[in-house]
């Protein structure tokens, strides 16, 4: 974990309120793992007061790339950054997907909905390294929330998108895409990240088919670190049902010990 | 040739206790001190307090428990943490080898609790003090806690300063209408210093839904918005009891922090700063040094209750 307070914004690329960040950051770009995420200070003063926390969306070791939406205040204000300005980035932090269940030469599905297609290009990337075959399906509720399709296919990724007005790829939600697909290969693994709803509804369908299942969870931070309590989820332990906090023990968590509300 | 600065003397006497520096880390914003080593030299801070412990492990509240605000955070975590044996056999082994003061934040859901609470740390080494947390303000129905009352505060502290070997800080609650009424009975009841202040009762409200921001209706604000209710409170107190006063809500910077001082406070508590900058205690520190410096001051405790109203 660094606090890189001089880390450099390299290149913006924009889709309407969907934002791509290329960052200068080498110590936090050297140790990021796919799942993990950065805590971004998106201003000097108090307004607003907390760090945003952002998935990694790929990193190397010059640095790291964000994704994300324009969701409120905070990322409102870091949507405005220019190249060339410094951002005050702690990371990389948490515990990312674990790779393993995706052997050589097996099918991996990742399903992103919306901008929780963020950490999944990392991960893609990742699988593809290690020799397994990344299937990748982004849902989103109409065309502009999935801006990603060409570069993720640029990037040779096998991928399959829907959305729920019907304007582009399937017409639904990406968990009935999925569910689609199942027929018709049976990966060994699903990651996936996106909202509760969607996340909840992926995890019913992996458990019908029996299928190990790693999702990332998303929540209001107020520290990143696990010092403030704030992140929780409810969480199966062995020694008994808790709240276990996001920022520390995930944001990425296995399938099965995930309660939904 | 540049002219070296003549070094400042940061070394806070309390009395009771004596830190390296005024500087300590609010409970309940620095985990269990360990978290932050990552990010700064623990030993540079006058001292830790710890994450408030009761007897047992806490389950907590439900989410969401945090919602931020203007220049603010409320939060209604609940305490969840882990109990004091826990602490003692997993933690406190580290948190030992420190050179920097370990307090330990006490809690309980009932007198006996407290009670049961410094019995057991009693008869553990490397701590320092402990602070009597009576002002959470989310563990009971809307805000409920001792600091509310004057009776139930010295009641408290009365109790477990005859039961315990260490120094006792009692940490204030804000949501009160004298808060000088409350310090002055927890003097009266032997306090060694109060704390203050903690959150201020507070909600937030989703117009869309109607509901409530947080899970358990109500939270405790915390941050830069409430600095100034709190160097208001630190005055009242510091200017009529003996005991020192320990100042905290909102500090961000070396100035807040010497701001409290100024009002009265003898060392100060960084918080909702730590969750911002993990190290923001350590700079706070640097930049009570550099002011003192650059104002010719040579003690920070100089500046200790300088505050001038005529």
């Amino acid at each position: 974990m660094t606090i890189d307070r001089n880390a450099r914004l390299r290149e913006v690329q924009s889709w309407g309120d969907h934002f791509r960040f290329v960052i200068d950051a080498p110590a936090i770009g050297r140790d990021a793992r796919p799942g993990q995420f950065v805590m971004v200070k998106v201003s000097e003063g108090s307004a607003p007061l907390l760090r945003r926390p952002l998935g990694i969306h790929d990193a190397d070791a010059t640095g790291i790339e964000l994704f994300f939406r324009v969701a409120g205040r905070g990322t409102e204000i870091l949507s405005r950054k220019r190249a060339g300005e410094r951002l005050d980035i702690i990371g990389p932090l948490g515990r990312g997907f674990t790779l393993a269940p995706a052997a050589k030469g097996r099918t991996a599905y990742l399903a992103g909905g919306g901008r929780g297609i963020a950490p999944l290009y990392f991960l893609a990337r990742a699988l593809t390294a290690a020799g397994a075959k990344p299937v990748i399906f982004y849902g989103g509720r109409g065309l502009a929330d999935i801006p990603l399709r060409d570069r993720l296919e640029k990037a040779g990724f096998e991928v399959q998108c829907s959305t729920d007005d019907g304007s582009f790829g399937f017409a639904g939600f990406v968990t009935a895409l999925v569910e689609k697909e199942l027929a018709r290969v049976k990966p060994a693994v699903v990651y996936a990240c996106g909202p509760d709803p969607m996340m909840k509804a992926l995890a019913a369908i992996t458990a019908k088919h029996g299928l190990p299942a790693e999702f990332s969870l998303e929540s209001i931070m107020g520290c990143g670190i696990g010092a403030c309590w704030g992140c929780v989820h409810r969480i199966r332990n062995e020694g008994g049902d808790g709240w276990v906090k996001i920022c520390e023990e995930g944001p990425v968590f296995p399938g099965e010990r995930i309660l939904w509300p | 040739m540049a002219v070296t600065p003549k070094p400042v003397d940061l070394t806070t006497d309390l009395g009771f206790l004596k830190l390296r520096n005024p500087v300590l880390t609010a409970s309940g914003t620095f985990g269990y001190g360990l978290e932050f080593e990552p990010y700064l030299d623990l030993d540079k801070l006058g001292g830790i307090v710890v994450k408030g412990l009761y007897d047992k492990a806490r389950e907590g509240n439900p989410p969401p428990r945090l919602v931020e605000t203007p220049s603010g955070l409320i939060n209604a975590i609940g305490l969840q943490g882990v109990g004091v044996e826990s602490f003692a056999a997993k933690i406190l082994p580290k948190l030992r080898q420190l050179k920097t003061a370990v307090i330990v934040n006490v809690c309980g859901a009932d007198d006996d609790e407290y009670a049961a609470v410094v019995e057991f740390l009693d008869k553990q080494e490397g701590i320092a003090a402990y602070e009597l947390n009576i002002s959470c303000p989310n563990v009971k129905k809307e805000g409920a806690c001792p600091a509310l009352s004057p009776r139930t505060t010295f009641d408290l502290v009365k109790r477990i300063k005859a039961a315990s070997r260490r120094p006792l800080i009692t940490k204030l609650s804000p949501n009160v209408t004298s808060i000088v009424e409350i310090a002055q009975a927890a003097e009266e009841a032997g306090t060694d210093a109060v704390a203050l202040i903690n959150t201020v009762l507070a909600m937030a409200i989703d117009l869309e839904t109607r509901r409530p921001k947080l899970g358990n209706v109500y939270g405790g604000l915390s941050g830069p918005a409430i600095k100034p209710i709190a160097l208001r409170m630190v005055h009242q107190v510091a200017s009529r009891l003996k005991v020192p006063v320990i100042g905290m809500g909102g500090i961000m910077t070396g100035a807040d922090a010497l701001e409290f001082l100024v009002a009265g406070a003898a060392a100060v508590e960084v918080g909702t700063a730590s969750f911002v900058d993990p190290d923001a205690a350590v700079r706070i520190v640097d930049e009570m040094e550099r002011w003192c410096a650059a104002h010719g001051v040579a003690a920070v405790r100089d500046v200790v209750g300088t505050l001038k109203t005529a």
